[in-house]
């Protein structure tokens, strides 16, 4: 999806402001939100890492950017539990003594079928590929900012489950990782400078061949 | 469809967060005692004292080195490390004209068995959107003003892949040992918005 969290060059953003000798967690309720997320994951297993992200980036976009990071896992894990049945909206509205804000729906994605090829690594160290322009409403690691640009493949990294199906819960298939390198100007025109990279992590079936 | 919902009338986070947890209690969801163990170890475990001292070992032993860029994974388990969290790492080479540096544009990941668990100014909107976009007004904000004939890349976490960067060992630390090395390394020399620096 085209959403809030894939913020990779956007304009308009300020300063980073870097906190000195900052604690792991600032406030005592940072640390359950914490605990409860790993709660859901390891423990109840309730939901996957995937759906884990896709959840916070389905977060009203608003709410999104004026969160702190642990009250987007809180808003996420919450929206989990709710979709997957195991509390209810209003229970945790009546327990919080006010309006409790949750992730937005997400789109249906099938189930992958099973990929004949997919031992081999389709691309080798030196390939010059493009990442292909899809567009999907649902989960994809792809970051906007390189949707049809032109790299080279860095590193063959290993396989991993494709995040695309596995966010939406679905059986996913595991596929062929790259770093792929990217020239600053490639990607933004006359504000990178020669010389300058950036490398992307994408998976086999967000790139194609560039001949 | 849901309503959308402004956080600013939202019940108060601490709430929030004590209404799940109850919730999922009276529910038999959470073991006794879970949410107050749960995080202790990962707070002891995952440490940017960890990344530290791999980086004070590469300094210190040439072999090691070697075998740390070639499959970090396995280097880092000859010093105990096992990243429990990470399926992947590399470890990236600063050098006399290449400079490295990681972000996650999408959410935050990075490599918490050895930095530990990202502090907030990685998390933030601002670093994420522009890293990748102009890193060296950025870096030089933050207090890295690179020279020109160093090449910056930058490594965005987008795939399960995690990142550490490996900084320049900085002069007038000859004869030092990996101890007093590894106190010098920083978490941000090993993400790459510092350089290692003495005293």
């Amino acid at each position: 999806m085209d959403g809030i969290h894939d913020l990779g060059g956007m304009s308009g953003f300020g300063a980073v402001e870097v906190e000195r000798d900052e604690p792991v967690f600032h406030e005592r309720w940072e640390r359950r939100a914490f605990g409860l997320n790993v709660l859901g994951l390891q423990i109840l297993r309730a939901y996957n890492v995937h759906e884990y992200r896709h959840a916070v980036e389905r977060m009203e976009p608003a709410h999104y950017l004026s969160a702190s990071y642990y009250e987007r896992w809180l808003t996420a894990v919450a929206s989990l539990m709710v979709e997957k049945g195991v509390v209810t909206r209003e229970e945790l509205e009546r327990r919080a003594g006010g309006r409790f804000p949750l992730a937005r729906p997400g789109v249906a994605v099938a189930a992958a079928a099973p990929r004949p090829d997919a031992s081999a690594a389709r691309f080798a160290v030196g390939d010059r590929v493009r990442v292909r322009d899809l567009r999907t409403r649902g989960h994809t690691r792809a970051p906007r900012y390189v949707r049809g640009k032109r790299g080279v493949v860095a590193r063959v990294a290993p396989t991993f489950l494709l995040p695309d199906v596995a966010g939406h819960g679905a059986r996913a298939p595991h596929e062929q990782t790259y770093q792929i390198e990217f020239a600053a100007p490639e990607l933004w025109a006359n504000e990178g400078r020669p010389g300058d990279t950036v490398v992307v992590d994408l998976w086999e079936s967000y790139l194609e061949a560039d001949a | 469809m849901n309503d959308p919902r402004h956080p600013k009338t939202a019940a108060p986070i601490a709430a929030r967060v004590a209404a799940l947890e109850d919730a999922l209690t009276d529910a038999h969801l959470v073991p006794d005692g879970y949410l107050d163990e749960a995080t202790a170890p990962m707070e002891d475990a995952l440490s940017p004292r960890n990344g530290a001292r791999v980086v004070a070992r590469a300094w210190t032993d040439p072999a090691f080195r070697v075998r740390l860029l070639e499959d970090g994974a396995r280097a880092c388990a000859e010093l105990g490390y096992g990243l429990p969290f990470e399926e992947s790492i590399v470890i990236l080479e600063n050098t006399a004209t290449v400079h490295n540096a990681i972000v996650c544009t999408q959410c935050s990941c990075t490599a918490w068995s050895l930095l530990g668990l990202p502090p907030d100014w990685y998390k933030s909107p601002e670093y994420r959107a522009r890293l990748v976009r102009e890193p060296r007004t950025l870096l030089r904000e933050m207090g890295l003003d690179l020279p020109e004939g160093v090449a910056v890349k930058i490594w965005d976490t987008s795939g399960e892949t995690r990142y550490m960067v490996l900084p320049l060992r900085p002069a007038g630390t000859e004869g030092w040992t990996e101890e007093q090395l590894a106190a010098i390394v920083t978490r941000e020399a090993m993400i790459g918005v510092a350089r290692v620096t003495v005293g």
